[in-house]
């Protein structure tokens, strides 16, 4: 039997779910940190199985939705410079910078690609020589081990027209940072994928420190109930440890491989979270010996960045503050083809993700219903 | 800024059915447009006409399971047979790339010719224009058809009413993903095929079984949940679909996990969604398996009194959400 399949079996999710009525006797607010887990619950639909007690809140855990406008601004300044392609994953096209996207550039006759991995844009670059070709490196730790490989690789293969614009986030820091901004919630609900590559260790001051238990959880629909039960259990108990509920892809020590060549090629610097601020150790510089495949160098004066539009409320949205429905704009002026801010643009940001769920017209219904 | 077409305009979705609905049919408000079924049907001396037209772009042009050309054939021949029409004659439009190959050009007029033959209807008439290079992908496609409805169907969107059982002809989401699985940079393969195929015989099938067919939708670009939801909209009732009833190929199921796809909202280009009566449902449920690309077929939900214009989801794991229809375009997500 296929794996995700037998992880859909239904019988399994209902236990669980029945598992959950029975250990929750109050409210409890549980962040789940990234955009796969929440488009995970909205799929399956997930809230329709918990107790109405069972707050979920969604948070920053989408690579696109945090990046900021100045670093929109940079890579639309980097896409008007003569001779250069950027190459860009497609999620990054429509998010608004200072009143422009990519996809505008681009129709505005500036050479930008969709690639649907690193590999493609230095395919790119080994196609057109002299061109300079700029690859828009956006992700946690899920895809910034396959960047530091490529730029290695590049480096070692000598190709000299292919350099990147950093944009990678590490994303354990910002967990505290969240908490140390104001952010109410209980517990989080951490990711699979990113804790395949980082492990457990580093969110342990989360659990220690700041004494919010974390969960490790996978992205099947049981791994999301299975994580919510221990994550209600520990809150229950009043405990507050790192356990791993995704055992079958997180190791404690992570993977020790990826983390060795993403310390080889990129340092820790501080890094602006879109909605949250900066936030000291979360970004990725490329290191001093491989300065040569940094994009940032071809910027050559400080760039400006109009604040936020009025009205946008990805800041709150990001941060757990408020859910993408008590955003005034939501799915009026903002929506997927109009995005006001980064959330909407995203498939796994959460404004696009309550819009496309129809999260609205749901929460209406159950007032109505009572259900 | 100025509004301006955008991609998302042409995924299918939403933003394809506002650019219809409130820009361009609102210049042409008549009879026989306004339901916006896949045909106008309208009473000619002797009986009734069903009238479409389609044009096609598809990226590659050659694709698993089929091409262009029997794609456009495919698509109007479909959009006939959903309102129960049988196709009559069609037009075939061609825009030719300056540079096209020939021999792709003969190539996609022996796969038009073959889908014709299978769908016993003829191309009647047709024009070709040739422009420069840069100005199209290739080729583009138009094809107009008529068809006649035989008389007693009334098979339209508007149509469904509670206590209806609605049938799918079979797998969803195999189009899409083959399509998808062969284009530039994609590093992924399948052993799937378009499941671009004429379903007129099909339907000729069901109707022979019961002409009290209600509404009828071939879920092309926007997948079934966006059909869903029109025939919702237009209906004005309430759709119920059991998840765990829709059938779906496994490497479509994981093509669409990695991408982070919704597979209700990836094309199909061979599928039908029928809306029939409770009595009827098992004998057309019957003609739709033993017919030619139907092998797959199931009930997959109902129609309900209770919020109209809503189509609901019961996951198979037990939950329930809304089942909206598609919004801005389909994107491979980051991580």
């Amino acid at each position: 039997m296929r794996l995700s399949s037998a992880f859909r079996e239904s019988e399994l999710a209902r236990n669980i779910a029945g598992n959950i009525a029975k250990a929750t006797t109050r409210r409890w607010n549980i962040m789940e940190f990234c955009g796969t887990h929440t488009v995970a619950i909205f799929r399956h639909g997930l809230k329709a199985m918990l107790p109405g007690y069972i707050n979920l809140v969604s948070g920053p855990g989408c690579p696109v939705c945090v990046t900021s406008r100045n670093d929109i601004d940079r890579i639309l300044y980097l896409a008007d410079l003569p001779g250069t392609i950027v190459a860009t994953y497609g999620d990054m096209m429509k998010v608004p910078g200072s009143g422009m996207s990519l996809s505008d550039k681009r129709a505005l006759g500036a050479d930008v690609r969709v690639v649907y991995s690193i590999m493609d844009a230095v395919g790119i670059a080994r196609a057109n020589p002299p061109a300079r070709v700029i690859f828009n490196a956006v992700g946690f730790e899920t895809t910034a081990p396959s960047t530091a490989a490529v730029v290695r690789g590049a480096c070692s293969e000598g190709i000299d027209n292919f350099h990147i614009l950093s944009l990678h986030k590490v994303t354990p820091p910002v967990v505290t940072a969240l908490l140390d901004g104001g952010t109410e919630v209980d517990g989080f609900l951490c990711p699979g994928h990113v804790c395949s590559i980082i492990g457990s260790r580093p969110l342990e001051p989360v659990a220690a420190g700041y004494k919010k238990p974390c969960v490790i959880a996978g992205f099947e629909p049981a791994d999301v109930l299975q994580g919510i039960l221990m994550l209600v259990r520990q809150l229950e108990e009043a405990r507050s440890e790192v356990e791993i509920e995704y055992s079958r892809g997180v190791r404690p020590e992570g993977n020790t491989n990826a983390l060795a060549v993403m310390d080889e090629v990129f340092c820790r610097v501080p890094a602006e979270w879109r909605g949250i601020g900066e936030v000291d150790g979360t970004g990725l510089k490329l290191r001093e010996e491989f300065a040569a495949f940094d994009a940032e160098r071809f910027i050559d004066r400080e760039i400006v960045s109009e604040p936020d539009p009025p009205g946008c409320q990805c800041g709150e949205v990001l941060r757990g503050e408020i859910v993408p429905t008590d955003c005034a704009l939501f799915g009026s002026a903002c929506n997927p083809e109009n995005p006001v801010g980064p959330c909407m643009v995203s498939s796994e940001g959460s404004c696009a993700t309550y819009y496309q769920y129809a999260e609205k017209t749901r929460r209406q219904y159950e007032d109505k219903t009572g259900r | 800024m100025t509004e301006v077409i955008k991609l998302a305009h042409g995924s299918g979705g939403e933003a394809s059915r506002r650019l219809v609905e409130d820009v361009i049919a609102v210049y042409f408000k008549n009879e026989a447009l306004d339901p916006l079924d896949d045909s106008a049907v309208m009473a000619v001396q002797g009986g009734r006409l069903a009238f479409t037209t389609d044009s096609y772009t598809v990226d590659p042009i050659f694709f698993p399971g089929g091409d262009i050309g029997s794609l456009a054939v495919h698509g109007t021949v479909n959009d006939l047979a959903m309102v129960g029409a049988r196709p009559v004659a069609l037009t075939l439009g061609l825009i030719l790339e300056e540079g096209l190959a020939l021999s792709d050009l003969r190539r996609i007029l022996e796969s038009v010719r073959d889908a014709c033959s299978e769908a016993r209807v003829n191309v009647v008439a047709g024009d070709t224009k040739v422009v420069e290079r840069g100005s199209a992908d290739g080729i583009f496609i138009n094809t107009s058809g008529i068809g006649t409805v035989p008389e007693g169907v009334n098979i339209s969107a508007s149509n469904a009413v509670p206590g209806d059982v609605v049938i799918l002809s079979g797998n969803i989401g195999d189009h899409g993903i083959a399509v998808l699985s062969m284009r530039e940079g994609m590093d992924f393969t399948t052993t799937l095929k378009s499941d671009s195929a004429p379903l007129n015989t099909m339907v000729q099938a069901m109707l022979e079984v019961t002409k009290d067919i209600h509404a009828m939708r071939d879920p092309t670009r926007g997948g079934l949940g966006t059909s869903l939801n029109e025939i919702a909209a237009r209906s004005k009732v309430g759709i119920e679909i059991e998840e765990a009833a829709v059938p779906v190929d496994s490497q479509v199921r994981d093509a669409c996990d990695m991408l982070g796809f919704d597979v209700f909202y990836v094309a199909n280009e061979g599928k039908l969604v029928a809306f029939v009566p409770e009595s009827e449902a098992a004998a057309v449920l019957d003609a739709v398996k033993a017919a030619r690309y139907g092998g797959n077929a199931a009930v997959i939900g109902k129609v309900v009194k209770e919020n109209p214009g809503l189509v609901t989801l019961n996951t198979q794991v037990g939950g329930r959400r809304i089942l909206s229809p598609l919004s801005g375009e389909l994107l491979p997500r980051i991580c």
